[in-house]
């Protein structure tokens, strides 16, 4: 492994390798408190993402290493028209390993043909945002022990989340896999993704109904409704409240259930949600970190 | 019409009616010295009718851009007067600087060096997708 562009680069047996660090580093963090030292990471945020970059520059502190970098395209070389590709040759004269955010698809994957030292893809457009599908599975792996056989229900907006697609495709490679597809018509999950999902074998379903669903699930990955996937406002506001996580439907789950989110939420969780232990989402923040941290000492070859 | 037997050279067959023209401008045969013919709407057994382009000297092509253009196209090496190599071609696993990326949002859109490049993501439908933002290519060259 040299780059992490899109999740599928990772064999299933690499992702558990990671997991598995992630999930040492979290148990005995002053281990790791000085692996990086002397290293530095390059963030290189050419659209805004304060949470995605600071869950960056939070694992690579927490290795002892150094951040630098930016956090806009102004305040970059991009403003005077350089190239991606020129952008990460130059950058990989400072910086040991790079994590690049851009509103253009592909951006990171030209930026590891071209850069000397290891790109993440912290997120492109709508695209891969692979970091946060690793974020999910340690949540889900550390929540429940594991992913073989869970019935796993992706609520909201399975039409264009990028976050949904890739958790769909990491998770359809373990056995026993059942996924509820949880949606209004109109936001329903592309052709090409279902035709994925049969190609794994997986077993799915699709409804309408979170009510409906709720039984059967083992984790809830919720995402957002949004007013601006609608032809109408009419259509927006009688599907928003059917998606719309509040304690009343949580009470139909299971006591084991586990309910994620991406983050940031709007009103699809109800805040009345967050203190039920069945809640993993801020848990899940906190995954995000580990798992970073897990995946630049991967990267830099300084793992366990 | 009679086109004569050549000694040496390649002959694309079974050509799609009709895409004769447009292998031959993709692969720049106007660029060759050696002589080229262009036979259109030759009669076939198989496809009923078909094109055909006979090269009279052996010069390398890009059989990746041909396969993707029109997978059924047999290319015969001949040297000597004999069939020295048949070859038919499958669809190729990528395709570079044929097909253009219309996706206003992938980074070739704003980066205009990039070599815009499709891999093969489904081998029964013929579906190819751009290696940067995975968008689906229409078929055919633009």
């Amino acid at each position: 492994m040299k780059h992490l562009i899109d999740i599928l680069d990772l064999s299933v047996e690499e992702v558990e390798r990671l997991l598995e660090l992630a999930g040492r580093i979290q148990d005995a963090p002053a281990d790791y408190a000085e692996r990086c030292r002397r290293k530095k990471l390059a963030t290189l945020f050419f659209e805004p993402s304060t949470r995605t970059r600071l869950s960056f520059e939070a694992a690579m502190y927490e290795l002892g290493g150094n951040v630098l970098g930016f956090s806009e395209a102004q305040s970059s070389s991009a403003a005077k028209g350089e190239s991606v590709s020129d952008t990460v040759r130059t950058v990989g004269c400072y910086a040991d390993i790079i994590a690049m955010r851009h509103p253009k698809e592909g951006a990171p994957l030209v930026a590891s043909l071209r850069s000397p030292v290891p790109v993440i893809n912290a997120g492109d457009g709508g695209h891969n945002h692979p970091t946060q599908t690793l974020t999910d599975l340690m949540t889900i792996r550390r929540e429940l022990g594991g992913f073989s056989g869970l019935t796993v229900g992706l609520c909201g907006d399975l039409k264009f989340g990028r976050t949904v697609h890739s958790l769909l495709a990491a998770l359809s490679r373990y056995p026993g896999v059942r996924f509820v597809l949880i949606s209004p018509e109109e936001l329903r999950l592309p052709e090409y993704n279902k035709k994925a999902l049969e190609a794994s074998g997986a077993d799915w379903r699709e409804t309408e109904s979170l009510e409906e669903a709720m039984p059967e699930l083992d984790v809830l990955y919720m995402t957002r409704v949004q007013r601006e996937r609608f032809f109408n406002e009419a259509d927006y506001l009688r599907l928003r409240d059917s998606y719309i996580l509040t304690p009343e439907k949580l009470g139909a789950a299971r006591a084991d259930m586990r309910v994620l989110h991406p983050l940031p939420r709007v009103n699809e969780i109800s805040v009345a949600v967050d203190d039920d232990p069945r809640a993993a989402y801020f848990r899940q923040v906190r995954n995000g970190k580990f798992v970073r941290m897990a995946l630049i000492l991967t990267l830099l070859g300084l793992g366990d | 019409m009679v086109i004569g037997q050549i000694e040496n050279g390649i002959v694309l067959d079974h050509i799609t009616a009709g895409r004769g023209r447009e292998i031959y401008d993709i692969l720049e045969l106007d660029r060759l010295d050696c002589m080229v013919a262009l036979i259109k709407n030759a009669d076939s057994v198989k496809m009923g009718k078909k094109d055909i382009i006979k090269v009279n000297e052996v010069v390398d092509l890009d059989l990746d851009v041909i396969g993707y253009l029109d997978p059924g196209i047999t290319v015969n090496v001949i040297r000597d007067g004999k069939l020295a190599k048949r070859t038919r071609l499958a669809l190729p696993r990528r395709v570079c600087g044929v097909i253009r990326c219309r996706n206003p949002r992938c980074i070739t859109s704003v980066e205009q060096e990039l070599e815009h490049v499709f891999r093969l993501s489904d081998s029964e439908e013929g579906v190819y997708r751009c290696i940067y933002c995975d968008t689906r290519a229409e078929r055919g060259a633009e």
